[in-house]
């Protein structure tokens, strides 16, 4: 159980409107994301749900109850946060059961609780450490404990991995997978990373400036964007945005491509442009290219090609590759 | 590293200057303590020489420990200044988690005017609480000191408190908030143990003016069974005759507490708990 339902959710602070009118389903048992710029409202959004900041209008409804007066313990949520917020005086396991402890249930359920949890995360050599004693990744999970003990509803991350270094974020990232299949539990996530979005989520959400841009799985953002923001904030490197007019296109004010669906040969191609910068990363080979016709190109090849700077190659769309947009920035066709 | 970082002259700049101050600060301390051990002759003849077996003298010990309920003072004291301090830190953390955590209405109008005592010195107002407490029939009580003291700890206490509370993370009182903490127990719980060494802080600030507060003793409660140790070594001295044996005894003995109060509280001010809390 633990199904989501937003309606019209507005958030001002003063005079400033951060949520602009939030409509938004989560069913149960979906990973759901929050993905987008600083400052687009993600975690205002998520704060809302959790019941740590009230709307100023709209509602919020858990398993089709109505919860905007109801305080965030009542709620049947549990949050990780991104510094974690562990409580520094107390230990691993109390830290986890704490939660329990509050809402009165007996101490030997607490403990095998918490033994449970402690197990899925393997955090039972740790129980009796204090916060300070355990490197960040640890900490990370006794947070992630911390939620999974209280068997919420909805679990609600709040950037958990943006304090990791890179080999812990994806060894996180891969643990947060496996708990979401084991638990089946609906769980909502905010990020400004779209590769943890991608790799995520059931279904993401992209927010700007406090309205949501698209509602989407993975791949229909990526493969069918909505619109210029969309195309532009999803996928790395970036899409390449080419003036509409230069295409000699007559309907489509911008036309975007994806990097990784552009050809480079040297023999001869649709656009021909000069080589800016090559950058090699090994499985990928990023080239960036000036062409006098379309303009800045990012190219993305697979595996390792030799370009050299202020090289002339030509470059060639991959058909149906192509996304269109109108002059409001909305898609008028993909991938054709 | 620099050659100037370690140069030998900078360090030793340094550590003559930091010597330099702290003899200054320490030499009152010890003229009185070494004076109080000597008789009456031997403090004229020579202030500043440590006490010979021919100088040494417990005669103003004596006289301090014959005349008048000294311990009686010294125990109105104590409760007077861990009373207020108590009280200071108390309402001074409350006033200030409300001003640091809620948003409100008034809110930094309210700070402002609660730090304002700062600037404002509260013997300006003597007539008034002397009429005060005539009035409520707190005359001659600790209660009355208690009062006035914690009034004139509360601005500073509320101001640097309220600035230390913003630093602690919005996040830790959030996961308490999920846990179903009340807003009492995160400030009792979550809030106090990561301020502890600022409360460390104002307690030291609050507690040397009142342990030597001799105004509010005199005024508000000069009755033998309410005087204040500061008070209470007045009697030694006259307008033409001063007992200095027993006025510089008093004082010896009056800094041993403060000094154990300091000790408990700068344990304090060194001990980092935060760490590992957040990030």
């Amino acid at each position: 159980m633990g199904s989501l339902q937003l309606k019209s959710i507005r958030k001002a602070y003063g005079g400033h409107e951060v949520l602009k009118g939030i409509d938004l389903e989560v069913k149960d048992g979906e990973f759901v994301i929050f993905v987008g710029p600083s400052g687009c409202g993600k975690s205002t959004l998520l704060r809302t749900i959790a019941g740590l900041e009230d709307a100023t209008s709209g509602s919020v409804q858990i398993d089709g109850v109505e919860v905007g007066h109801v305080a965030p313990a009542k709620r049947g949520i549990a949050m990780v946060f991104q510094s974690y917020a562990l409580y520094p005086h107390l230990t691993v396991k109390d830290n986890m059961g704490l939660g329990l402890k509050q809402a009165g249930v007996p101490r030997t359920e607490i403990d095998e609780k918490v033994g449970k949890a402690a197990g899925m995360l393997s955090l039972e050599p740790y129980l009796a450490r204090r916060p300070a004693e355990l490197s960040g990744g640890q900490r990370q999970r006794v947070a992630i404990g911390r939620a999974i003990v209280r068997e919420p509803k909805l679990f609600l991350f709040d950037e958990p991995l943006s304090n990791l270094d890179a080999a812990l974020r994806v060894n996180t990232r891969l643990e947060i997978a496996r708990l979401h299949r084991s638990l089946r539990a609906t769980m909502i996530y905010v990020t400004h990373d779209q590769v943890e979005a991608m790799t995520l989520a059931d279904k993401i959400v992209v927010l700007n400036g406090g309205r949501i841009e698209q509602v989407g799985s993975p791949m229909e953002l990526y493969n069918r964007p909505a619109n210029l923001f969309v195309a532009g904030f999803i996928g790395s490197p970036q899409m390449n945005f080419i003036d509409g007019d230069r295409f000699g296109d007559g309907t489509a004010k911008t036309v975007g491509i994806r990097p990784e669906h552009i050809g480079l040969s040297r023999d001869g191609g649709d656009w021909k442009a000069k080589v800016i910068h090559v950058e090699h990363l090994g499985a990928d080979t990023i080239v960036y290219l000036e062409s006098d016709e379309v303009g800045p190109l990012t190219v993305r090849l697979f595996g390792e090609h030799r370009y050299a700077a202020d090289e002339v190659v030509h470059a060639t769309p991959v058909i149906g590759g192509m996304h269109r947009f109108d002059a409001d920035g909305q898609v008028i066709s993909s991938g054709h | 590293m620099s050659k100037a970082r370690t140069s030998i002259v900078r360090t030793g700049a340094v550590h003559f200057a930091l010597i330099a101050y702290t003899l200054v600060a320490l030499f009152p301390v010890f003229l009185t303590i070494a004076n109080s051990f000597k008789s009456r002759n031997a403090i004229f003849r020579e202030p500043l020489a440590i006490p010979t077996p021919e100088s040494f003298s417990l005669i103003g010990y004596e006289t301090v420990l014959k005349q008048g309920d000294f311990i009686g003072y010294f125990q109105n004291s104590v409760v007077v200044t861990v009373v207020s301090i108590a009280l200071v830190l108390l309402f001074g953390a409350m006033a200030a988690f409300a001003l640091s955590e809620y948003r409100f209405r008034g809110n930094t109008l309210m700070g402002l005017y609660l730090a304002l005592g700062i600037m404002i010195p509260i013997r300006l107002g003597t007539v008034a609480i002397l009429q005060g407490m005539v009035a409520t029939n707190l005359v001659n009580t600790l209660t009355a000191l208690i009062l006035v003291y914690t009034a004139q700890g509360l601005p500073l206490a509320v101001f640097i408190l309220s600035e230390f509370m913003r630093t602690v993370s919005d996040d830790l009182k959030n996961a308490g908030r999920i846990d179903g903490l009340s807003e009492y127990a995160i400030f009792f719980r979550l809030v106090l143990p990561l301020i502890r060494p600022a409360m460390a802080t104002v307690a030291v600030f609050t507690m040397i003016p009142i342990w030597n507060d001799l105004w509010f003793p005199l005024i508000l409660a000069p009755a033998e069974t309410t005087k204040t140790v500061t008070l209470g070594s007045q009697i030694f001295i006259g307008q033409f005759v001063t007992n200095w044996n027993a006025v510089l005894s008093a004082l010896s003995l009056a800094i041993f507490p403060v000094l154990v109060l300091y000790v408990i509280f700068s344990r304090q001010l060194i001990r980092g708990i935060t760490a590992g809390a957040v990030k």
